[in-house]
């Protein structure tokens, strides 16, 4: 039947509802990347700040992000993966599974910012780690792994089951069938996935204000036991807390383009490869 | 086969289960450490003063640690973020599902799921000069720092979350409803309004729900941009100041074991309950649906 006038009319209401978000989004980057572009140089990438940050560059910020983002992997990637792999290769439809998935749907809405007091109270005072690498990016690790262990578990489930058949058909063992039949071709999913998560990291501020993020620090971390400055954190001093707001302008909005520029660089990269990967394995 | 094999067999599928329940040992740890931090604030401090309506925790003399202000203030922006949220997420869903092209839904979809990627504190900045400024002068305000401020942010925030899972569940409405509509000599833009979207309504409201969740939550883009006066309003054109922003900046500067950092730690603890109760009611949503189809 033909569309009456005014159900045309609400057509094209929600059509320019959807567009206005779009418009949104490419209003919100375009305004970070023309105000911003002009004042990343290569010194802003490489100096230490000086002045509070109103002169110089953000080196420590992007380095101290860097290694937080390096040992949250390194913690968060192989937890998530094996729980992961539990999940879609081992586990029955028992209490326990129910569990398990019950806590990670709870952890994933948990507000960063109560990852932040988890932090504090459990890495930074009672295990005394105090302000550090160590303890920022156990509280990032707990925050991600949700991300992590979703986006894997979907990648292994990609993999036809006849192939574990024909593998523990053959007598083989439920670890080697999951070593050599099944991690291969889920595997580029899977880490493709946790970049997501890893990139989410990146940006976050709130569980890092009390556990690790230093509000003025120019040298460079040593040990995991550090405090460092972080890009989201620095870019927030820099536009709450700095005494001439007007003045540094410039250095926030290069700021902001150089933590957007990281973490949706990353999240490309994740999208593009898993992209690519879908194309190779054809089930 | 060699015992060490059915030993690493052993070893292997235990590692891979204690992986598996560092997540609900998370969660424990969340709430025992929140409540071993923040609980003990109930004993110090008299209910009087907690649920007072001034919220003043570095006073010398006399500190006042009335909540009812924060709560109030998370309430109002995030029911504002909602009322501006769900026709944009809602209809935008509803566009994407039933009405675009397949090329545009595969370019618009990913493209606003990138919004999600989008750090709180970038968007906050971007609040703080360019949104907030340009309502101030819009609406002829005294100062840029207001609640509907931060709503418009969070209702931005919110979006993906909303879009993406309401465009989920209206696409796993079986076609034969449709179908059946249309053969009926309905239009589609009936068939949708009245067959579609209720069919899928269960979804569509968890969709919401979960955006709520994670308004309530924010934290970054809240802080800069509502100017975080502690004052019971529902006007939105005022300074309000949420839970998440006052744990966010005054939890740096409180000696470890006083009052007030209890007492941090105790709408820590409220607000995780409040994000709690709004998600999981969305997960019952989610998943009774899914057992209602698999029937």
């Amino acid at each position: 039947m033909k569309a009456k006038p005014w159900e045309k009319a609400g057509l094209w209401g929600i059509r320019v509802l959807t567009y206005m978000v779009v418009l949104g989004i490419l209003f919100v980057l375009g305004d970070i990347v023309t105000h911003g572009a002009p004042a990343v140089t290569w010194e802003f990438l490489t100096a230490m700040p000086s002045k509070a940050g109103a002169e110089g560059g953000i080196l420590p910020a992007i380095v101290g992000t860097l290694c937080l983002l390096l040992v949250t992997i390194v913690v968060a990637l192989p937890i998530g993966m094996g729980a992961a792999i539990y999940l879609s290769e081992y586990a029955g439809s028992d209490r326990l599974t129910e569990w398990i998935r019950l806590a990670i749907f709870t952890l994933a809405g948990v507000p960063s910012i109560v990852f932040g007091l988890l932090g504090l109270g459990l890495f930074v005072i009672f295990l005394g780690f105090g302000a550090s690498i160590l303890a920022g990016s156990l509280t990032l690790a707990i925050m991600i792994l949700p991300v992590i262990i979703v986006s894997s578990e979907e990648a292994l489930r990609t993999v036809p089951q006849s192939l574990r058949d024909g593998s523990l058909a053959l007598g083989a063992t439920r670890w080697q069938t999951v070593w050599r039949n099944v991690l291969p071709y889920s595997f580029p999913g899977m880490l493709t996935g946790s970049i997501l998560g890893i990139a989410r990291a990146a940006g976050e501020t709130a569980p890092i204000l009390f556990t690790v993020a230093a509000f003025y620090l120019p040298r460079l971390p040593s040990s995991v036991f550090d405090q460092v400055m972080a890009l989201p954190y620095h870019l927030y001093i820099l536009a709450t807390q700095h005494p001439d707001l007007a003045l540094v302008r410039p250095k926030q909005y290069a700021t902001a383009l150089v933590l957007v520029t990281i973490v949706l660089g990353v999240n490309l990269c994740a999208i593009i490869l898993r992209n690519y990967f879908r194309k190779k394995y054809c089930w | 086969m060699k015992l060490w094999r059915k030993h690493l067999e052993r070893v292997i599928q235990w590692g891979l289960l204690i992986s598996a329940t560092v997540t609900i040992i998370a969660v424990l740890l969340i709430f025992v450490f929140l409540g071993k931090e923040g609980l003990p604030a109930l004993l110090k401090v008299p209910l009087s003063n907690l649920l007072g309506d001034r919220w003043i925790p570095v006073s010398f003399e006399n500190p006042r640690y009335g909540v009812l202000p924060l709560i109030a203030g998370s309430i109002l922006v995030t029911f504002l973020a909602t009322v501006i949220a769900v026709p944009f997420g809602v209809g935008g869903a509803t566009y994407l599902s039933e009405f675009a092209g397949r090329a545009e839904r595969e370019i618009l979809k990913p493209f606003i799921e990138v919004l999600a990627g989008i750090p709180s504190v970038v968007l906050g900045f971007f609040g703080l000069v360019v949104i907030g400024p340009a309502l101030k002068s819009l609406f002829g305000l005294t100062s840029s720092l207001t609640a509907l401020t931060g709503a418009i942010l969070l209702a931005f925030m919110a979006l993906p979350t909303i879009l993406s899972i309401a465009e989920d569940a209206l696409r796993a409405v079986p076609r034969s409803f449709k179908e059946a509509s249309l053969a009926l000599g309905a239009t589609s833009w009936q068939t949708t309004w009245k067959v579609t979207l209720p069919a899928a309504s269960p979804g569509v409201i968890a969709a919401v729900l979960l955006g709520i969740g994670r308004v309530i939550g924010e934290t970054m883009a809240v802080m800069m941009v509502t100017g975080n006066a502690a004052v019971l309003t529902a006007s939105p054109f005022d300074s309000v100041r949420t839970i998440t922003a006052t744990i966010a900046a005054e939890m740096g500067e409180v000696p470890f074991g006083s009052d007030h950092y209890r007492i941090l730690f105790l709408i820590g603890l409220l607000l995780l309950g409040m994000t709690l109760a709004v998600n999981l009611y969305a997960r019952r949503l989610l998943v009774g649906k899914i057992r209602r189809r698999k029937r």
